[in-house]
């Protein structure tokens, strides 16, 4: 098992409850395997799209991108900006 | 220059970081807030450090594509009045053709790309997260 630390943001982090936190997976897991997680522990995840946006390390990722331990994965609402 | 920032974006920042005497042509893009539907303000929000790496990522690849041009965008977070920027780009390159393009670039790419989000604030005290793909979840005062 590995800690991967998740953020939150925006409407998500409403959803979640929080703006951060850390889960942990049987690395190395996917995104899609750190979401799936996160939807276990926040209830409130449960809200969100099937296959939202992420990033992992800062960068936007697809959801079968690779984590590993110490990893920083964020879901990432609808982006918005300009 | 900050790309990312709490004050008001003057735009007379950002043509001192681009124009110089061997760039004939300057082309500035500002987003403001608009009033639609009684909204007062927008709230801008963003992940940070991503939004930050990425406008880098977003000039550098401007920076290759027009060599000779100067690029640089502000984007302003915090809640912005109706009529205020949130977003100012200037592009300056030796012709006029290669500085439109180049900002043209700059904000396509913001827009699919930085992670910045929007509240929408209203005169009746609701507020509502801006979908660009259309949804709108609103939300009490």
């Amino acid at each position: 098992m590995g800690k991967v630390s998740v953020r939150f943001f925006a409407r998500y982090a409403e959803l979640a409850g929080c703006t951060w936190s850390a889960v942990n997976v049987e690395t190395p897991a996917t995104v899609a395997d750190v979401i799936a997680r996160v939807r276990e522990v926040f209830p409130g995840t449960k809200g969100l799209p099937p296959q939202p946006l992420a990033a992992l390390n800062q960068r936007q990722v697809r959801l079968d991108a690779l984590v590993n331990e110490g990893d920083e994965v964020a879901l990432l609402p609808p982006l918005a900006g300009g | 220059m900050m790309h990312l920032t709490r004050h008001p974006i003057d735009v007379r920042d950002l043509l001192a970081e681009v124009q110089g005497p061997e760039r004939g042509g300057t082309c500035v893009f500002t987003g403001t807030v608009r009033n639609d539907a009684d909204v007062t303000g927008i709230e801008y929000s963003a992940y940070e450090a991503m939004a930050f790496a990425e406008i880098e990522r977003i000039l550098g690849e401007a920076q290759s594509q027009w060599p000779e041009a100067r690029v640089i965008l502000q984007h302003r977070l915090g809640l912005i009045s109706v009529g205020e920027a949130s977003i100012a780009i200037a592009a300056a390159a030796p012709h006029r053709d290669d500085a439109f393009a180049a900002c043209r670039f700059v904000i396509e790419a913001v827009k699919k790309r930085l992670p910045v989000w929007k509240k929408e604030h209203r005169a009746d005290g609701t507020t509502s997260w801006v979908d660009p793909s259309g949804k709108v979840v609103t939300h009490g005062p």
